[in-house]
């Protein structure tokens, strides 16, 4: 189980290291996202969402549903830390004796 | 909660100095995070500083910033709650999710029901960010004084 996990990992790491290189190049003008939809942000954002602010408006506007998500991974991240840092022995295996500290 | 502040009196003052400001440039830049750089996470993150830095200054007479551990957690999911509101209040408004046109109040433009939306949700991620950063100082500092590390 532990070689197989292993090996997934291992082809997939090599999967994306080699599709690094067909990425564009950042700040590219001709690459696809920047051809059709930044354009049409630019344009339209403060009419769209009113506010001056592209980056706001791509955001909280355009892209608000992936951000509601970003705040609830983010409070999850934090419930989650605080579960595993808290004492509280709730739902926790029970541990040995001697195991203790 | 600390029971000693954490540093000599000169760190204290030094650092009371620090709390107001911080607190009122977290709501600025909330407020303004429309329409200039911020919004809900850093103004968050800002006022989590401050209110960890009274705490940390003030120690155990904390009674202004003294959100229970219970609390904070459970105002962290609000936080989360009040963007999802948003998003459910739009489509009561007969719009699609998170489209702030439809949002169900009464606005001479749309794009003040807008402003009205982004306000909306950034109040909400500021409050989650904010909940987050205390509860985990809260777990860290129960932990340590449990353990009797911290004097």
């Amino acid at each position: 189980m532990r070689g197989f996990v292993i090996t997934v990992l291992a082809l997939l790491t090599g999967l994306f290291c080699s599709s690094v290189t067909y990425l564009p190049t950042i700040g590219n003008p001709y690459s696809v996202p920047n051809q059709h939809i930044t354009p049409v942000y630019i344009a339209r954002s403060e009419i769209d969402t009113g506010s001056p602010n592209i980056v706001t408006g791509t955001l909280a506007d355009y892209r608000g549903f992936d951000t509601m998500w970003e705040t609830t991974v983010m409070f999850l991240s934090g419930l989650t830390a605080t579960l595993i840092l808290s004492k509280s022995t709730v739902g926790r295996r029970p541990e040995k004796e001697d195991d203790y500290e | 909660m600390m029971k000693d502040p954490f540093g000599g009196i000169i760190l204290n003052i030094a650092f009371r100095m620090l709390v107001p400001f911080s607190v009122v440039y977290a709501v600025y830049v909330l407020i303004l995070g429309e329409s200039s750089p911020g919004g809900g996470f850093q103004a968050g993150v800002v006022m989590g500083f401050g209110i960890v830095l009274a705490r940390l200054i003030l120690g155990e007479d904390t009674v202004q910033f003294n959100i229970q551990a219970k609390n904070s957690l459970a105002l962290a999911g609000f936080g989360t709650f009040i963007y999802a509101l948003a998003g459910w209040l739009t489509l009561f408004g007969g719009g699609k999710f998170l489209d702030y046109s439809f949002l169900p109040f009464t606005a001479e433009h749309a794009h003040e029901l807008h402003a009205l939306g982004i306000l909306m949700i950034e109040t909400g991620v500021t409050i989650c960010v904010m909940m987050t950063i205390l509860n985990i100082m809260d777990v860290l500092v129960r932990r340590s004084e449990d353990d009797g590390s911290v004097q």
